[in-house]
């Protein structure tokens, strides 16, 4: 019986399509064509004008939108002699005359001979809608989307309807929420609680400011201490959104702050982990480590200059260049110094600082000691928006990518290869590698070479970031340190997660602290920290390990 | 054997050390001669200038900040990369008292709060410049201020046995965590600008010829005692201790001595004798700022101490003067070449002068010989 019932009334449906539709069809083909329609606009009387606009709308043809859009902006003209209306541009003396209908230019014209199509507020809101209603029917989402947040901004009943009507037959789910925000914030001033009430429960789960600014407004007094809201229900459901929107947006919030802290934490990651390499192999600080980093970003600057039309193309060539060129002078350096000084860790560590203010010093004079301009890449520009209150910005995920992929080919170099197994031997007992026959010399050097390199890598991802200068290295080498410190030595996943905990834990005190108090916490924590731990979070073990 | 207990040690300092006793000769000259010349026009051959005197007087409080270094470096094996810190917190200690001392000779005419509060609109003095303006609160506070923050710092880093490259790179954050803090306006010690325009130091102006004489005399003073009590600590049975922390700190803890302690006194009394120098360094350059705390003042501090020899103390005067003296030439004659020069000077000293050029052909000089490897 259910099935039966149902047959008849889609076949009523169905015919009620067809008829409306011929219907509409008929009307169409009774429709005058463009010419006399666009004709009807020379006139002075507004009344007339609504009229010839409202045709014009109907008949929904890219001309007719070109008409409307020329009669908003005070280009449309007809000639006095013969009421022609034209599209004119007007210039110093002369008005370039545009044909409506053919969409062709028609010479030029005297100014004095024509009357500008005038407009009043009325008719220029007709016209905005009917604008819009164009951009609503584009085939185009994003056009869609845009024509719609144009027509939020400026809402109406008639900007409602036509939206309302648009909700019916939109596809893309972007624009249809759109719509739905927009026409739901428009209820919120409808006369009907009931209505407003529905309204607030379907706005409660936007993120756009207008949304949570018109919900504000809901729960605030007029001067004369009335509620701008008269129902006390609609009210508390506005409270009750508000409360709940700003629990997403600290949400969010919190998630983009993680985030921050992670990017910032995966540079350190990048700077320290070479510098944690050659600390835990050898026992010695790079204190070049830092210029080594600056040598990556200057390379990555002279690979742009020498290929200046290929730009996203020469950063990634720039990070082979770049760890070829920091490891080679990591090698020069542990050849030319560190080796002399094998057991004196102090003195390392002071010949290296000479190297590093010789390196400084030697980038001023040849690249002068001003910030040298490193362009982005194209795709690395911009930003990522998730949603209204949460936006990522490409750079920032690039970076956490490559200190991913970096950190990956390390862990493989260094537990799969025959020279990662020789650097954590040494690493593990020096003495006892060399018994067994590791050339311990050769593992330093190139493990020096290893660390720098990746110097060089970190360099050319902070040359995304921060300016190009001779001071680069000085600016993230104590924090380096720290993560050092923290972390352990000779333990890749000790700098890992010291490298990431430092990031956030500097971001998430920045806002309650500002930049340069955070920075301070973060070194005072890590100085009590150390008390705990005094070789780190991971440290070696074994007797090796005793100093 | 008469001599009183006061004397003999003294007595067998400068009788057993040739450096010591060279040092304190010259030193003497240099005290006496300095002033003198200053008397005579400065057209004169020998004629010394205000501003050389001042120089002098200056390169002299480094001195004894190098000597600070040399005790806890040369002696304890505690690479310090932090003694910039205690020297600008004594600088500062003696910068707030002339800063009160300026009165309503200030921009702004106050009384009570210097220019760069009113500046900042401040409507009272915070809790920690009160006393400032008595001299002898400002002298105990040079002296407490970097001891106590050693002590504390010291304590935190040697009880948990923080030893080697570790200890450098903490002592390195905690100057590099100070310079970040002074560089903050709200600290309430003058921001980026620090504390400058002085006018009166002891009720006599800071600019008199007599009171510049003065000052450098005090550092030469300040020099020859702090030597002296280094010296003392050094040829003393706590300090034949400190050395042996220094050969093997494993051994030495083995054998029952307190090694922590002993570390921890050593750092506290270098670094206070680092803030009497910041002190005696602020009035004569007139200024203190920020910059003071910056990471490489405190490496340059080491370096000249491995330029003169360490382990040896006059090594470590030998060494500040010197370097200091090339810095200024080289800054003013050949400004680029000077990281060259320092960065060279790095890498040969470590390389080929373990001793500094005070170890080079005076090898009988020092009896105590420099730490042959410091094991981290």
């Amino acid at each position: 019986m259910e099935y039966r019932s149902r047959v008849p009334l889609q076949a009523v449906l169905l015919v009620l399509l067809t008829v409306f539709g011929v219907n509409r069809a008929c009307s169409a083909e009774a429709q005058p064509d463009l010419g006399t329609v666009v004709a009807g606009l020379a006139t002075t009387n507004f009344k007339d004008k609504q009229a010839a606009v409202d045709r014009l709308v109907q008949l929904r043809s890219d001309s007719a939108r070109a008409v409307l859009a020329a009669m908003l902006d005070g280009n449309l003209y007809f000639r006095r002699e013969d009421n022609k209306v034209f599209i004119a541009t007007a210039g110093d003396t002369t008005l370039a005359l545009t044909d409506p209908v053919t969409a062709k230019a028609a010479g030029t014209g005297n100014p004095d001979d024509f009357s500008k199509i005038t407009t009043n507020n009325s008719l220029r809101k007709i016209l905005k809608s009917a604008l819009a209603g164009f951009a609503l029917s584009d085939p185009d989402a994003r056009v869609r989307l845009a024509a719609v947040n144009e027509m939020l901004r400026s809402m109406d009943g008639d900007n409602a309807a036509i939206l309302r009507e648009r909700l019916k037959t939109e596809t893309d789910g972007e624009v249809k929420k759109a719509l739905e925000a927009g026409l739901a914030l428009a209820d919120l001033e409808d006369t009907d609680p009931e209505k407003r009430l529905a309204a607030i429960k379907q706005l409660e789960s936007s993120l756009s400011p207008d949304v949570y600014n018109r919900l504000t407004t809901l729960t605030t007094r007029n001067d004369d201490g009335t509620y701008v809201e008269p129902d006390e229900r609609v009210r508390v459901a506005a409270v009750k959104g508000v409360s709940y929107i700003d629990s997403w947006r600290r949400f969010y919030a919190s998630i983009e702050t993680l985030f921050f802290g992670l990017s910032l934490g995966s540079v350190l990651v990048l700077a320290a982990i070479g510098l944690a390499i050659t600390f835990g192999v050898m026992g010695v600080i790079n204190m070049a480590h830092g210029e080594l980093m600056m040598l990556g970003a200057y390379t990555t600057y002279v690979i742009q200059q020498a290929m200046p039309a290929q730009i996203g193309l020469s950063v990634l060539i720039a990070i082979p260049l770049a760890f070829l060129v920091s490891g080679a002078v990591g090698v020069l350096i542990e050849r030319g110094v560190v080796r002399f000084l094998y057991g004196r860790p102090l003195e390392t560590l002071l010949a290296t600082f000479g190297i590093s203010l010789i390196l400084q010093q030697i980038v001023r004079d040849v690249f002068t000691a001003n910030n040298r301009p490193v362009e982005t890449p194209a795709w690395m520009a911009g930003s990522w928006q998730i949603n209204e209150a949460l936006s990522i910005t490409y750079n920032r995920l690039y970076v956490v990518l490559f200190m991913m992929l970096v950190f990956g080919i390390l862990l493989v170099v260094l537990n799969k290869t025959s020279l990662g197994l020789k650097v954590r031997a040494v690493a593990q007992n020096r003495s006892m590698a060399k018994a067994m026959g590791v050339r311990t010399e050769w593992v330093d050097a190139l493990t020096f070479g290893l660390g720098s390199g990746i110097a060089g890598v970190a360099g050319v991802a902070l040359s995304q970031l921060t300016n190009v200068g001779p001071n680069l290295g000085q600016q993230y080498i104590i924090d380096s340190f720290m993560v050092v410190v923290f972390g352990g030595v000779a333990n890749l996943w000790g700098t890992l997660i010291g490298g990431m905990s430092l990031g956030v834990v500097n971001q998430v005190l920045e806002p309650f602290a500002g930049a340069v108090l955070a920075k301070i916490f973060v070194l005072i924590a890590l100085i009590l920290f150390i008390q705990r731990r005094p070789r780190g979070l991971f440290p070696q073990k074994g007797r090796a390990a005793e100093g | 054997m008469n001599q009183s207990p006061v004397s003999s040690p003294l007595l067998k300092i400068m009788l057993a050390d040739r450096g010591t006793q060279i040092f304190l000769v010259l030193l003497a000259v240099l005290t006496i001669a300095v002033p003198l010349l200053h008397t005579l026009p400065e057209s004169s051959a020998l004629g010394v200038s205000g501003y050389t005197m001042t120089l002098i007087g200056k390169y002299l409080t480094y001195a004894l900040l190098a000597i600070a270094v040399d005790l806890v470096w040369g002696y304890c094996g505690i690479l310090s990369l932090g003694h910039a810190a205690f020297f600008a917190l004594g600088g500062y200690a003696m910068g707030m008292y002339l800063m009160r001392q300026i009165g309503t000779r200030g921009v702004y005419g106050d009384p009570i709060l210097p220019d760069f509060m009113v500046f900042l609109n401040w409507k009272e003095l915070p809790w920690f410049w009160s006393g400032f303006d008595m001299f002898w609160f400002a002298a105990l506070m040079v002296i407490v201020v970097p001891g106590l923050l050693a002590l504390i710092f010291g304590w935190l880093a040697f009880r948990s046995r923080v030893t080697g490259v570790y200890l450098s790179i903490i002592t390195q954050a905690l100057t590099y965590a100070l310079m970040l803090a002074f560089f903050r306006n709200d600290m309430g010690f003058g921001g980026n600008n620090g504390l400058t325009d002085f006018k009166d130091i002891l009720g006599v102006s800071i600019n008199a010829p007599g009171t510049r004489v003065t000052l450098f005399i005090a550092s030469c003073l300040a020099l020859a005692l702090g030597y002296l009590a280094c010296r003392y600590i050094t040829v003393s049975r706590a300090g034949r201790v400190v050395q042996a922390i220094r050969d093997a700190e494993m051994r030495t803890r083995f054998l029952g001595y307190r090694v922590e302690t002993y570390k921890l006194w050593i750092f506290a009394f270098s670094a206070v004798l680092a803030g009497i120098a910041g002190a005696l360094y602020v009035p004569q350059v007139g200024i203190i700022n920020p910059s003071e705390f910056q990471p490489i003042n405190s490496i340059e501090v080491v370096i000249w101490v491995a330029v003169g020899g360490r382990g040896t103390l006059y090594g470590a005067v030998a060494g500040a003067l010197l370097v200091n003296y090339a810095k200024s030439y080289f800054t003013a004659a050949l400004p680029e070449f000077w990281l060259y020069a320092l960065g060279a000077l790095f890498i040969t000293v470590t390389l080929f002068l373990p001793r500094g050029v005070t170890g080079v052909g005076a090898k009988s000089a020092s009896k105590a010989a420099p730490a042959k490897a410091v094991t981290a």
